[in-house]
């Protein structure tokens, strides 16, 4: 398709951007429910857990985060913890920051902000279509602020379920059920396996650490598990 | 630490993060060994979290054939397997825990 070098103009893009994100808030508003329910279950007042939806914005780390504060963990672990699990945003950064370099300041902050796993896998898309737009930016910026804006309204539901329902729910045990959920189906290979097992062993065996520090040392043992074991298949 | 200079410095971290490459292109390239090990990171992390949170029950580590949050996660992890449904794992899950509790409460 030729495409002049004027491109779409950028509310036509902002809404292209609107619209492809719409199916994945499918898969992303259950769990900004089941986050808003589970940090006041941890703990957590009302304002603190919709705060975290917006502050943090980083839906693994703030599970984490948050069953961290609900079990007394030291704030320098926690933080850690937020580090090595968004780390990956690292890479997504690597990926589209070529693509904004002729943007101004403004515009990277915000777009780094917005910079999720689901508006990361539509933005690249659209950035790496070959037509020359200098607009595609608001696409991934209207990809990006429909997903906070579903994270955000799905966190207050939560948090407003998670007030009515009965306090002697086991509602904590929904934490390890959405993780079981999630692992399971990476375990692809033995080194993803063994990562699993490691990693889950060394946290039953530091559980009683203070501070939940076995935590950390649990995920980097369950790492260089895995990275030694692909390593030694190549 | 106060939690709210908790979450406060946890946003700073992952916007800085997430703005790393974006402001220092052509700076830096990523490392191979990185890209590697980051594969592993999520399976890893919260297997870390799942193990310790079947196990512990009322924050007391219960290793035990009593404890019916053992049977209920390996069911939810049977499921998961099967399935790759996140709603029906959690319902499982927590069905099969609601189950148990009420059979040992009756015993």
């Amino acid at each position: 398709m030729e495409v002049t070098h004027a491109g779409i103009p950028s509310r036509q893009e902002f809404w292209r951007g609107v619209r492809d994100e719409a199916p994945i808030l499918l898969g992303v508003a259950p769990f900004g429910l089941i986050f808003g329910a589970l940090a006041i279950n941890a703990g957590l007042t009302s304002a603190a857990a919709q705060a975290m939806s917006a502050i943090v914005f980083a839906g693994s780390s703030q599970f984490i985060a948050a069953q961290m504060i609900g079990s007394g963990a030291s704030g320098l672990i926690i933080l850690m913890m937020i580090f090595v699990v968004n780390l990956r945003h690292a890479l997504y950064s690597a990926s589209v920051a070529p693509h904004l370099r002729h943007l101004g300041l403004g515009w990277k902050l915000l777009l780094g902000y917005l910079l999720t796993d689901e508006a990361y896998a539509l933005a690249i898309t659209r950035l790496n279509q070959p037509d020359d737009s200098p607009r595609k930016h608001w696409y991934f910026f209207g990809a990006g602020i429909t997903l906070w804006t579903t994270w955000q309204i799905s966190t207050a539901i939560g948090i407003f379920v998670g007030a009515q329902l009965p306090a002697d729910w086991p509602l904590g045990f929904i934490l390890p059920l959405t993780f079981i959920a999630l692992v399971v189906p990476a375990l692809k290979d033995r080194a993803a396996v063994a990562a699993a097992v490691v990693a889950g062993l060394v946290g039953l065996a530091t559980t009683g650490l203070p501070l939940k520090t076995g935590l950390l040392a649990a995920a980097l043992a369950g790492i260089l598990t895995g990275m030694l074991l692909e390593g030694r298949r190549k | 630490m106060n939690i709210w200079l908790v979450m406060l410095l946890g946003g700073l971290l992952t916007v800085a993060t997430r703005l790393s490459f974006i402001l220092l292109i052509d700076k830096m390239k990523v490392p191979d060994w990185f890209r590697r090990g980051l594969r592993f990171v999520p399976v890893a992390v919260l297997s870390a979290i799942i193990l310790p949170g079947l196990a512990t029950r009322n924050d007391v580590l219960e290793i035990s054939w009593h404890n019916p949050q053992l049977y209920a996660g390996l069911i939810a992890i049977l499921v998961a397997w099967r399935t790759k449904n996140v709603l029906l794992t959690i319902l499982t899950g927590m069905g099969a825990l609601l189950l148990l509790q009420l059979l040992l409460i009756a015993h």
